[in-house]
């Protein structure tokens, strides 16, 4: 027997409380049927008796105590899934919003998935070649991990973006069993527009899904929008053995979205007015990423996330750089300079790296040029700081080296076309020929054989 | 008796309305399902569950059954070589019944119960055998031997004893007698609630060092064999690393591993290397003497809290037969933050950051439960505590960090621009510390003589003098330097890039004895003694420098291997001609 609850009993944000409930389950999905007919759904975030706690996806605009009508679904959130998917723009909640129709189902999965058991993993190994000097080189991607952008706004984190999906190859990965699951959460139109349009022009569309909750959409929707997403990834990678690259933009706006709804719902604020659970929400998104004992198929994430006033300790960038393997930090000042993409190398980081590189799957000398890099450019950051106390004229000569690789690493190693794809030898090549503008003394991170076979003496 | 039905639910709490009749800290399972819970608050009003599973699907009015025993592990042979959730379910296991994917309610038997162990009974009939004391030995890998205990709250005669052969998990195999004429029946395992320490016969001085071969934590901030360590560090600083190195290297008996909410391919991580790693002291398997335990971030935040007490309590159970036993706990903040999100779920007035005002004493207690001890099965044993720190923010002000550092005696700070420079093991010289030397000189200079603590209080000072100087370099450049302080700078080089500076990866640097700490920091003093003397005669510092030395130095750790500790001295030989070549 399905019962109809008529009226709501307190509306508080886009939260509704509905008294005499019997009969139902925890995070079960309601509909609602306004008076007008239009139909919304919700999610019982909690329960007490009788009394329930309804989450409305669409807000609770023009809802008033009595015009609503509620019923039960009888199942938790699920998403339809099915080979099909592929191509669909879809909206936050996972609903078609291209026109096509309804998505046919095959199967239907609850949105909040599942833990992956540690010991079904597969360490991942295998490196994505992206094109991209600073990142092959410096923080190299690896198949099945989680690698988020941390950006600010009005930096070109879209265009990196665009160009790692555009250049990305994967090892054993073709157009038949690649795919691309694109979510936007609270990103403008255009921004949605730009994606649109690169993934069409580089001819990848109708392997991408879109899954599109746009800046003046619910919020409450861009709470599912990556979770969707992520349930889209898992089926695409785990059942139909596809490689599926996850870009999840912006980051940031699905954290206020569940700030926005915690503080509605009354809990106790931790740090900045986020939730105290924000850590375990976000895990359990990231941790979604890899590869799985049994299937060919892998989930590899690239979050991006715009750090507010450019502070890597917020807690958005501070939670999601502990719980992801690594992170590429872009630098406004270098974008102000002209480099393109604008990655901070030196709090960049891919944690995966060391065991996806080097002899077998890029050059023996991977890991020693990358350690070199990094020692030579702090100390370039430290000679800096002092030319800025003392001057450029004063350095020793030793420093004045340093500036002067300073200079050259970020406009040639750094800096490249938005559509130059180096390969790994060329980018390892120019790291060398840059290093052996300093001194051989000063290049200490590297084994004494390599340094006497790729170090260019007399440049 | 009234059957017990949900309430309410709210994320991973549950209530029971009206009274009941379960105590504090029960476990309970919840629901049809039998999610495990565990009792956190009650009043005559509501029953206050935490339950260690995803909550979903829940209905009120689910039952909810008691077990008439608090939260406890399974303890017995088959911890070892094993991988646990934070409850001390076996993924293995789950994994061959459900999949790659974990599902809610599994019930399964954490320790194998159908697998056959060679048991040997040394209990003999009319002994009294106290709590603690060994009634059977069974081999639990190829290096370690299981030693059967009397739970520690029960002592009695013995009435009956098994012949030595063959026996299951739950095969009865001795029986007692206790004072007041109850037979209680011991088998291969039994168990213990996880939030009570196992009791010791006395606690004794932390004398003796862990060595772990990262030079370091060795020479500069030692811990010792049932002291407690905490590892600061932001994201990128590489704490997840160290703990790794020093679960592999250490020189305790047992390593437990307590992953509690970290990422997920991290623990693959480590199951994949510790099973292909050869223990280069007996050439077995690192797992053979490692059990972890695995919640990773995204499993359940209920269990992540038991987790670090499950790790804690396996610890504790090896200990207890003698065994040196060092837990890492990656990451306490983690667990810190889930005590503050279910804190925040009972409504619980925070204290700092949102934090329960509990928090501090909850770190201590478990800091507590490390200690080095005579134990009831007489013999020594420890439990060496090693806790990593996530401060939110890199802010080492933070309440976890704060409260941590207090019930710590080991503190090592890692730094991020260290981490950013590639600069590993990323730890502050000058920012760490370690109380435990005076505890742990007597030992040092028995077993190294009393050279090493000179060594390293010279070398602990020309860091500190280089700190002070770069202070000034930072604002004139180094160049306006007298040459005896650039000695010091070029000293101090050499110390931090070729003696504290240790490559994970470099077969020879990955692990360091103790006697190659102390020489290369012999040969490094010994250069600097040779150049002082030089730059005292006011030859131009240059000059030394020119001679290659100091480079040499910072590459000895590479270029010296391990079973070749007498190249030292053609070393020492070469400072000592190079420079006299100068001074004549």
């Amino acid at each position: 027997m399905v019962i109809d609850y008529v009226g709501v009993k307190e509306i508080n944000g886009s939260l509704v409380v509905i008294d005499g409930v019997k009969g139902v389950s925890f995070e079960e999905i309601v509909d609602i049927q306004l008076e007008d007919g239009t139909k919304r759904q919700g999610r019982v975030v909690q329960i007490e008796g009788d009394r329930i706690v309804v989450q409305v996806f669409e807000g609770s605009r023009a809802l008033s105590l009595q015009n609503t009508k509620t019923r039960l679904t009888g199942r938790p959130m699920e998403m339809p899934l099915s080979p099909e998917i592929m191509g669909r723009v879809l909206n936050g909640a996972g609903k078609p919003i291209d026109g096509l129709g309804d998505i046919f189902p095959e199967k239907r999965q609850n949105i909040n998935g599942t833990a992956i058991n540690p010991v079904s993993r597969i360490y991942p190994r295998n490196y994505i070649n992206t094109g991209i000097s600073s990142i092959d080189t410096l923080m190299t991607l690896i198949r099945g991990q989680k690698l988020p952008i941390f950006s600010g706004s009005g930096m070109k984190h879209n265009e990196l973006a665009v160009q790692i999906v555009r250049q990305a190859k994967i090892s054993g990965a073709d157009s038949s069993n690649f795919g691309v699951v694109f979510a936007a959460m609270g990103v403008q139109n255009d921004v949605a527009q730009y994606f649109k349009k690169s993934f069409e022009e580089s001819g990848v569309m109708s392997r991408v899904v879109m899954l599109l909750n746009l800046s003046n959409d619910p919020i409450i929707e861009r709470m599912l929008t990556p979770k969707c997403a992520l349930t889209v990834a898992e089926y695409l990678a785990f059942e139909l053995d596809m490689h599926i690259l996850v870009i999840m933009t912006d980051m940031t706006s699905y954290a206020e979205a569940l700030r926005e709804f915690s503080s509605s719902k009354g809990e106790i604020p931790g740090r900045k007015g986020y939730p105290g659970y924000l850590y375990s929400d976000l895990a359990s998104m990231y941790e979604r990423a890899g590869m799985i004992k049994g299937s060919k198929g892998s989930v590899t994430q690239i979050p991006i996330l715009t750090m507010p006033n450019d502070d890597i300790t917020h807690p958005v960038p501070d939670l999601t750089g502990y719980i992801t393997e690594g992170q590429i930090v872009l630098d406004r000042m270098l974008q102000s300079q002209g480099i393109y993409p604008p990655v901070n190398v030196l709090p960049s980081l891919s944690r995966l790296m060391k065991d996806g590189i080097g002899e077998g799957y890029t050059r023996e000398d991977h890991q020693g040029l990358a350690n070199q890099l990094f020692a030579s450019y702090a100390k370039v950051i430290d000679a800096r700081s002092l030319a800025s106390v003392i001057g450029e004229e004063e350095l020793s000569p030793i420093d004045k080296k340093y500036i002067e690789f300073g200079k050259q690493f970020e406009s040639m190693f750094v800096n490249q076309g938005n559509t130059e794809n180096r390969t790994i030898e060329q980018s390892l090549d120019l790291g060398w020929k840059l290093l052996s503008n300093l001194p051989k003394s000063e290049l200490d991170r590297v084994d004494d054989k390599l340094l006497d076979k790729y170090y260019i003496e007399n440049i | 008796m009234t059957e017990n039905c949900i309430y309410g639910i709210n994320g991973p709490v549950v209530t029971v309305k009206g009274a009941t009749e379960f105590s504090m800290m029960e476990m309970v399972y919840v629901g049809e399902e039998k999610l495990v819970g565990e009792i956190i608050g009650i009043n005559n009003e509501m029953t206050t569950v935490q339950v260690y599973e995803d909550t979903t699907g829940l209905k009120p009015g689910d039952p909810i059954v008691g077990t008439k025993a608090p939260m406890n592990v399974l303890l017995g042979p088959g911890i070892l070589n094993n991988i646990f959730d934070g409850i001390e379910r076996p993924l293995s296991e789950i994994e061959k019944t459900e999949g790659a994917f974990i599902n809610r309610g599994s019930s399964v038997s954490p320790l194998d119960t159908e697998k056959l162990w060679d048991v040997t009974i040394t209990a003999k009939i009319g002994d009294y055998l106290n709590g603690g004391e060994i009634y059977a030995t069974l081999p639990e890998t190829d290096i370690i031997t299981h030693k059967c205990m009397v739970p520690p709250t029960l002592s009695g005669e013995v009435i009956y004893v098994a012949q030595n052969g063959q026996y299951k998990l739950f095969d009865t195999v001795v029986k007692i007698k206790d004072s007041k004429g109850n037979i209680h029946e011991l088998s291969l395992c039994q168990k213990w609630p996880i939030r009570t320490p196992r009791p010791v016969k006395e606690r004794l001085t932390a004398s003796v060092p862990l060595i772990t071969g990262q030079r370091i934590i060795d020479t500069l901030f030692p811990i010792s064999k049932g002291g407690t360590a905490a590892i600061p560090g932001g994201f990128g600083t590489g704490k997840t690393m160290t703990q790794h190195q020093l679960a592999k290297w250490c020189d305790a008996d047992i390593i437990v591993y307590v992953g509690c909410g970290e990422r997920g391919n991290e623990m693959s991580q480590v199951l994949q290397e510790f099973s292909e790693l050869i223990d280069p002291k007996n050439n077995c398997p690192m797992t053979y003497r490692t059990t972890l335990i695995a919640n990773t971030s995204n499993m359940p935040v209920a269990a992540r809290e038991a987790s670090i007490y499950t790790g804690i309590t396996l610890a504790e159970y090896y200990r207890d037969m003698g065994y040196n036993v060092a837990i890492m706990a990656d990451s306490t903040s983690r667990w810190a933050e889930a005590l503050r999100e279910i804190s925040g779920r009972l409504e619980e007035m925070p204290a700092e950051e949102g934090f329960p005002a509990y928090l501090p004493s909850r770190l201590s207690e478990f800091y507590e439960r490390g200690c080095r001890a005579n134990v009831l099965s007489g013999g020594e044993g420890s439990v060496t505590i090693i806790g990593a720190v996530s401060p939110q923010g890199s802010d080492f002000s933070e309440p976890v960090t704060q409260n941590t550092k207090r019930f710590t005696r080991c503190f090592w700070a890692l730094d991020k621009a260290l981490a950013y420079a590639r600069h590993y093991p990323a730890i502050n010289w000058m920012d760490s510390y370690s109380e435990y030397f005076t505890d742990l000189d007597p030992w040092f200079e028995e077993n190294l003589g009393t050279d090493f603590i000179e060594y390293r209080s010279n070398i602990s000072a020309l860091l500190a003098e280089e700190s002070r100087l770069m202070e000034i370099v930072k604002l004139i450049g180094a160049d306006v330097l007298p040459d005896d302080q650039k000695l010091v700078i070029e000293t101090a080089r050499v110390i931090r890039v070729g003696f504290l500076q240790q490559n994970a990866f470099h077969k020879d640097d990955t692990f360091v004895s103790l006697h190659k700490q102390m020489l290369m920091m012999k040969t490094i003093l010994h250069l600097h003694k040779k150049a002082k003397h030089i730059v005292s005669l006011a030859i131009p510092i240059s000059r030394v420098i020119e001679l290659g030395l100091f480079d040499k130095l910072t590459k000895m750790k590479y270029d010296i291997p391990n079973n070749r500790l007498e190249l030292f001295d053609e070393y020492i030989k070469e400072i000592d001609e190079k420079i006299d070549s100068i001074n004549k």
